[in-house]
């Protein structure tokens, strides 16, 4: 917030925030945060150990063919032994977390001699940065939407801009993925000389960005503007935004300080959320569009039964959501003072 | 929501004459409401079409869904009469959709079905006894939050196989921590109430005082929760069918309609569109619905 020059920008870095918190309220914060850690690890370790008891429950071996010559019962036993399947559930459950906590999450069952731990490498890069850009595009467009919607209430601009929302609320990314490849790859191909072309091998974190990217951040910008726009129309019914307009504030000064400021407290809260939209989100996209990333691998991974590779990818989402979620938590408390402290 | 036409209240709320019960008063918002009526017009339709389909199989006024044939594989719109073209196996896109509508729609409406049931009694009791059962609903839902939806219903169909049975029962699993979270919240908010205190004071035993007094006041937000997850249901199921795990062929789903024709997208996109627009529109109805519904029953929006 730039704009509002000549002032002093309180709140805008951590630490000068910091100490002008009250002593008890800064050390309350730290045993939030802490607590709120420590939280995490009961949560990350039921994730584990419901997924691993799963994958143990299920009905016959990961050896099992579906159709065609079964592997013998000594191939079996021997593959039993390598992937260490044939000692008692709970002696595997121990070694897998005592691994899990030394960030090895054993071997892959479908790519032989592979790792889970470099197979999830090589998708980070690609999932990474489909995520970003995504979480780039959704904040800002989101949030400018709903607050404009907002603004202009019950005006033309207000109705195309929540038609828009309620569509993309409605339409699931599989879906919009699949027309947009019909519409721009397919029947707009000469139009567009190909440019929208689907990467059938190699897929580059250069190019080829534009469609996974507009899909993936669909349903999440829905989200923000609707919300948004909740929040901002109940912010512009306060009184002190009353105060505001009549002592002749400038519009731009009453919308960006005192609406915008003050609508933003309840988005902040589905950041979390958004995340764990575009982690879903990302399985389906990478599907549509064939990137070779963790949401791919995932996928691939489900229809082969590899649950190495199951447990590992879904120890590392839960991960990922619970952090995103602590933050989110934790920027909370900073942005607003009344937050209680729990 | 927004898009609702504006509401224009035919009857004078302050003449207590005209007054009249909540249901038929948010029967009456709801029709004035056009946007909703139009999705329940487009969901009765998709009834229709699910019960009728078999039928018109029968008679042969539609073509066998399963029925392959190889001389008219990949037909466009209108070919060889498949009104709306075939898929790669030569089967017709228009009476597969017509088939699709069974499998959504059974999921969407069966998996509510399910959960509220389970939903009710779980956020009943959290909510009004307190206590124990729900400090451990608050815990589980904690833990159930840090696994997405679709990653929890992936994990579970790939351990118990892509039954008919299992995915239902996958996606009714993910979905109930929501519904019991929701109707604690509304047990826990009526519940300090004064009626409550007053049943409570003049001897009302707490099965009654849950059934008669709690439940029909806490019934407008979950009726809205129990439309709108219909769709959720919807969109999980399609989406396994589209990676590839859901319901197994030859039962034709649109998901899998949608993945088959995007695997020939070059060959024929017409077999993407159709069974994406059905998604597309199936849960735009529903959360019409949904919106309509939360208008109609909230008594706030009155005026």
């Amino acid at each position: 917030m730039a704009v509002i020059a000549g002032r002093p920008n309180r709140g805008a870095l951590l630490p000068a925030r910091l100490s002008a918190l009250s002593s008890s309220r800064a050390g309350s914060l730290t045993i939030f945060i802490v607590r709120r850690v420590l939280w995490m690890i009961p949560v990350v370790f039921f994730v584990i150990l419901i997924t691993f008891f799963l994958m143990h429950l299920a009905p016959g071996s990961p050896w099992d063919r579906t159709g065609g010559r079964q592997l013998s019962s000594v191939v079996t036993h021997n593959l039993d032994i390598k992937y260490g399947l044939n000692k008692p559930e709970y002696q595997q459950f121990e070694l897998y977390l005592w691994n899990v906590a030394h960030w090895d999450f054993g071997l892959s069952y479908q790519y032989e001699g592979k790792t889970v731990t470099s197979l999830i490498g090589e998708g980070i890069p690609y999932t990474a940065t489909l995520g970003t850009l995504a979480f780039l595009i959704i904040v800002p467009v989101g949030v400018g939407m709903g607050v404009l919607a907002a603004l202009r209430q019950n005006t033309r601009t207000d109705y195309i801009i929540m038609s828009f929302a309620t569509a993309a609320a409605s339409f699931p990314n599989f879906v919009v993925g699949a027309l947009m490849v019909v519409l721009f790859s397919v029947e707009m191909a000469h139009w567009t000389q190909h440019a929208f072309f689907l990467p059938a091998a190699d897929f580059g974190l250069d190019d080829h960005l534009i469609m996974p990217v507009i899909t993936l951040s669909l349903l999440p910008i829905a989200y923000t503007a609707r919300l948004t726009r909740a929040s901002t129309l109940d912010t512009i019914r306060q009184d002190y935004i009353r105060t505001a307009w009549a002592k002749g504030l400038s519009e731009r000064l009453v919308v960006l300080k005192h609406i915008l400021k003050n609508s933003l407290m309840p988005v902040v809260t589905t950041l979390g959320p958004t995340f764990a939209i575009l982690i879903t989100g990302s399985l389906i996209v990478e599907t549509v569009f064939n990137i070779p990333g963790i949401g791919r691998a995932f996928v691939v991974a489900v229809t082969s039964r590899d649950y190495p590779m199951i447990l590992g990818t879904t120890v590392l989402f839960s991960v990922v959501i619970a952090i995103a979620n602590l933050v989110v938590d934790v920027m909370y408390v900073f942005i607003d003072p009344r937050v209680r402290l729990t | 929501m927004a898009l609702a036409a504006p509401v224009q209240p035919a009857i004078d709320w302050e003449v207590p004459e005209q007054q009249i019960g909540l249901w038929q008063d948010a029967w009456a918002r709801f029709r004035r409401n056009r946007l909703a009526v139009a999705g329940a017009v487009l969901v009765v339709f998709l009834v229709l079409v699910a019960f009728l389909s078999p039928l018109l199989v029968h008679f042969g006024i539609i073509i066998d869904p399963i029925k392959q044939g190889v001389e008219h594989i990949e037909a466009s719109p209108g070919q060889f009469g498949h009104p709306l073209g075939t898929d790669e196996l030569g089967r017709d896109t228009l009476s597969r959709l017509m088939y699709g509508s069974r499998i959504s729609l059974s999921v969407g409406i069966l998996v509510q079905g399910i959960i509220l049931p389970i939903g009710l009694a779980i956020g009943l009791t959290a909510g009004y006894f307190g206590g124990r059962i729900d400090n451990l609903l608050m815990r589980i839902t904690d833990i159930w939050y840090a696994f997405p939806d679709l990653l929890f219903v992936l994990v579970l169909v790939s351990v118990f196989g892509p039954s008919l049975l299992s995915i239902f029962g996958a996606i009714a699993l993910v979905n109930w921590v929501g519904l019991a979270r929701l109707v604690r919240g509304q047990v826990l908010a009526i519940k300090e109430k004064e009626y409550i205190e007053a049943a409570r004071s003049s001897g009302s035993p707490p099965i009654k005082l849950i059934l008669k007094h709690l439940l029909p006041n806490a019934l407008g937000p979950i009726i809205v929760t129990v439309v709108f997850g219909i769709p959720q249901a919807i969109f999980l199921e399609a989406a396994l069918s589209f990676l590839g795990v859901g319901i197994q062929p030859p039962t034709p789903t649109w998901g899998q309609m949608v993945f088959d024709g995007y695997e020939a997208i070059y060959a024929n996109p017409t077999s993407v569109v159709f069974p994406a627009l059905a998604i597309g529109f199936t849960l735009l109805a529903f959360s019409f619905i949904g919106d309509g519904l939360r208008d109609a029953l909230d008594p706030r929006m009155r005026r």
